[in-house]
């Protein structure tokens, strides 16, 4: 990968449960427009677009990408669509950066959405086929037992999901574009808030949203306005049925950390990345990837969130934008993470900002923890 | 009110034919172009435009100018209440609301029917488009009501696969039919996958052998589902990692016979089969597992 890759433009919508107002045609050309806008271009600056969205049956639109070239002004230009279940925003922009970084393209519109309120996420995940009795019932009903046995492991005390909840949903009230906004939230509300699939409550997951997210992504001599740099990426997936297989540390998480940070020079994650905008639907993810990641060693992510580190003041910020717990339009989620983590070594992120951020994370992971996306972004040219 | 049992009798006052009303020049003008399906205002010395027209500008007692405009048909709601229980003579025969409507180019406000359904389907500013009656008249009834713009169809999308089950999975099932679980040992790596599975997703080889597994197993973790399922008999409801023994992954199963917040991992588990005549090629031949009574397994 010999070009270096810049972010030029983010634009985002404001997320919210139901945007009547646009078709999902307007919903992604307004993200598009205000990226392009940030980049101070045009449709006309773009050689290729790449779209993500997560699976066709949350809005039973089949090829959305065929329907919505128009919208992004992609006739005459290569056109593709990324699909990685809930990883796929991050996915969508690395598959955009890899075009920069591979020399084919100078200029790359990404873009990722999701139109939650045309139909029902936890339907589509619940597609039961015949001769099978799969008793999971959404996201939640999957990943509710692996935050079990995280608790189980460490001996995590329950409260630590409450902190995460509040955490977040704090940040979020210092974000124009997020979803919930909670005025006064804490851990007695929190915890008031009945058990969904225990042991997460129903504050302890994410909304569903609508929105999207679009980055303009751009090679070194096309660079416009403020960059953030891309310092590395990486991808790694796993078969969610393996023997052996851990689920409450994905083994392509580690690897994916482990790639992203040679490819970026770091070595102590936690010292050296200044914030980090990471996946986490359900608030234990937080302290689970925490150690998957290797921010700290294994059996110490929950003291490190209940220390407070990981709050947008603490020595470790993680999710400073409000994260998925506030905003969740899923094939956007990524994206909004890789999105935030440019904006914050832009010096862009406004009241969420940290303070002389110069490297941050994004991550996004997708279906079964099966899908991980990464990359790690700059102030610097690396 | 006259005493029960006293002298009454029903009095009915109705002109013949009913009245007429001679509609002027100005209203005239306004209802001759409901018939022709328009609506038009009156402009005033002033430059307001007055839908309904009057003859005279409220404002200042003047006759209204000649000048006759075309406003709408579409309107934005300024105020309205809702009419849950509709009177016979109401236009509509379902719950309604009566809405002060601003049609796009009028300065004031027509009061009409809008047929919204519900009262959370109509708000100040809600833009609505008027229907109009097939057999029109001359007469405000020549508009039926208003409605709300399209903003949202519905796309019903309904796919019917044939699902052929595959030979392996015909294997484990015809192996659930018996009330034994069959899973396979790959060549390379020894685990036993069940249910049973051609080749090894580690090793990327052909399974060995098939293995047939007992009905028994520990629970590895679980779920406690407080949201309502119809493969579930009630809420709250167990879904379980279990570990059959001599498994190298676990199956996701209902576990009942057990109260859910008395459900632990580690726990020693065994499927309850339904009776054989019941038994089908499916999952369903196992109506749950349920405790063993054996100490629970170190994880």
């Amino acid at each position: 990968m010999a070009e270096r890759c810049a972010v030029i433009g983010v634009g985002q919508t404001h997320y919210t449960s139901k945007r009547r107002d646009v078709s999902i045609a307007g919903l992604v050309r307004e993200a598009a427009l205000r990226a392009l806008d940030d980049a101070g271009l045009t449709f006309a600056d773009i050689d290729a677009v790449v779209i993500g969205k997560a699976p066709d049956l949350f809005e039973g639109i089949m090829m959305p990408e065929a329907y919505l070239a128009d919208a992004l002004g992609a006739a005459g230009k290569p056109m593709m669509r990324v699909h990685t279940a809930g990883s796929v925003g991050g996915s969508t922009a690395l598959v955009g950066a890899g075009l920069i970084q591979g020399g084919v393209h100078d200029r790359v519109l990404v873009v990722a959405f999701e139109k939650q309120s045309e139909s029902n996420a936890t339907w589509a995940l619940s597609t039961h086929l015949p001769f099978s009795s799969s008793l999971v019932v959404g996201a939640g009903g999957y990943f509710a037992p692996h935050i079990r046995e995280y608790m189980r492991r460490t001996g995590a005390p329950e409260h630590i999901g409450a902190l995460v909840a509040v955490k977040d949903r704090l940040n979020a009230l210092k974000n124009p574009y997020a979803h919930l906004r909670i005025p006064g939230i804490d851990r007695k509300m929190v915890e008031s808030t009945p058990m969904l699939w225990e042991p997460i409550r129903y504050l302890e997951t994410c909304p569903s949203s609508d929105g999207a997210c679009a980055l303009v992504l751009s090679s070194e001599r096309a660079v416009t306005g403020t960059p953030a740099w891309v310092h590395g990426a990486a991808m790694r997936s796993e078969p969610i049925f393996r023997a052996g297989r851990d689920t409450v540390n994905p083994q392509a998480g580690k690897d994916c950390a482990a790639d992203v940070y040679q490819q970026a020079g770091v070595t102590d994650p936690r010292r050296q990345i200044d914030v980090a905008e990471v996946y986490v639907p359900f608030s234990w993810y937080e302290p689970m990837w925490l150690e998957n990641l290797g921010f700290v060693a294994e059996g110490e992510g929950w003291k490190v969130t209940e220390s407070g580190a990981t709050a947008l003041d603490g020595d470790t910020p993680w999710n400073a934008s409000g994260g998925v717990l506030s905003s969740n339009p899923i094939g956007a989620s990524g994206l909004i993470r890789f999105a935030e983590a440019a904006l914050q070594v832009r010096g862009m992120a406004g009241e969420h900002q940290v303070d002389g951020a110069r490297l941050a994370l994004g991550h996004a992971y997708g279906g079964g923890a099966q899908f991980f996306a990464m990359w790690i972004v700059g102030r610097d040219r690396p | 009110m006259p005493s029960e049992g006293g002298l009454s009798a029903e009095h009915v006052l109705e002109f013949p034919g009913g009245y007429t009303r001679t509609t002027g020049p100005v209203i005239g003008r306004f209802l001759t172009e409901l018939r022709g399906g328009r609506i038009v205002g009156v402009r005033t010395a002033g430059g307001k435009v007055l839908v309904p027209p009057l003859e005279y500008d409220p404002a200042t007692g003047d006759a209204v100018t000649g000048e006759y405009v075309e406003v709408g048909p579409a309107g934005t709601v300024r105020a309205w209440a809702w009419v849950a229980e509709p009177r016979p003579a109401h236009p509509l025969d379902r719950p309604f609301a009566w809405a002060l409507i601003e049609l796009d180019g009028a300065d004031t406000t027509l009061v009409h029917a809008v047929d919204a359904g519900n009262p959370k389907a109509i708000a100040a500013g809600t833009r609505v488009w008027p229907v109009w009656r097939g057999d029109r008249t001359g007469h405000i009834t020549d508009i039926s009501c208003f409605v709300a713009e399209v903003t949202t169809i519905v796309s019903p999308v309904r796919t019917v696969y044939r699902l052929q089950a595959g030979g392996a999975l015909q294997v484990f099932l015809e192996g659930v039919r018996r009330g034994v679980f069959v899973g396979g040992r790959c060549g390379g790596c020894a685990k036993v996958y069940v249910p049973y599975r051609l080749s090894c997703p580690e090793c990327g080889i052909p399974m060995a052998e098939q293995v047939e597994l007992p009905d028994t197993g520990t629970i590895t973790t679980f779920a406690i589902n407080n949201l309502p399922d119809p493969r579930a008999p009630e809420v709250p409801f167990v879904s379980a990692y279990i570990l059959l023994d001599g498994s190298d992954v676990p199956m996701i199963s209902l576990v009942g016979g057990v109260p859910a917040h008395e459900v632990r991992q580690g726990m020693r588990v065994r499927a309850e089969w339904l009776p054989e005549s019941e038994r089908t090629l499916s999952m369903a031949n196992i109506r749950w597992f349920a405790p063993t009574g054996e100490p629970d397994v170190e994880l």
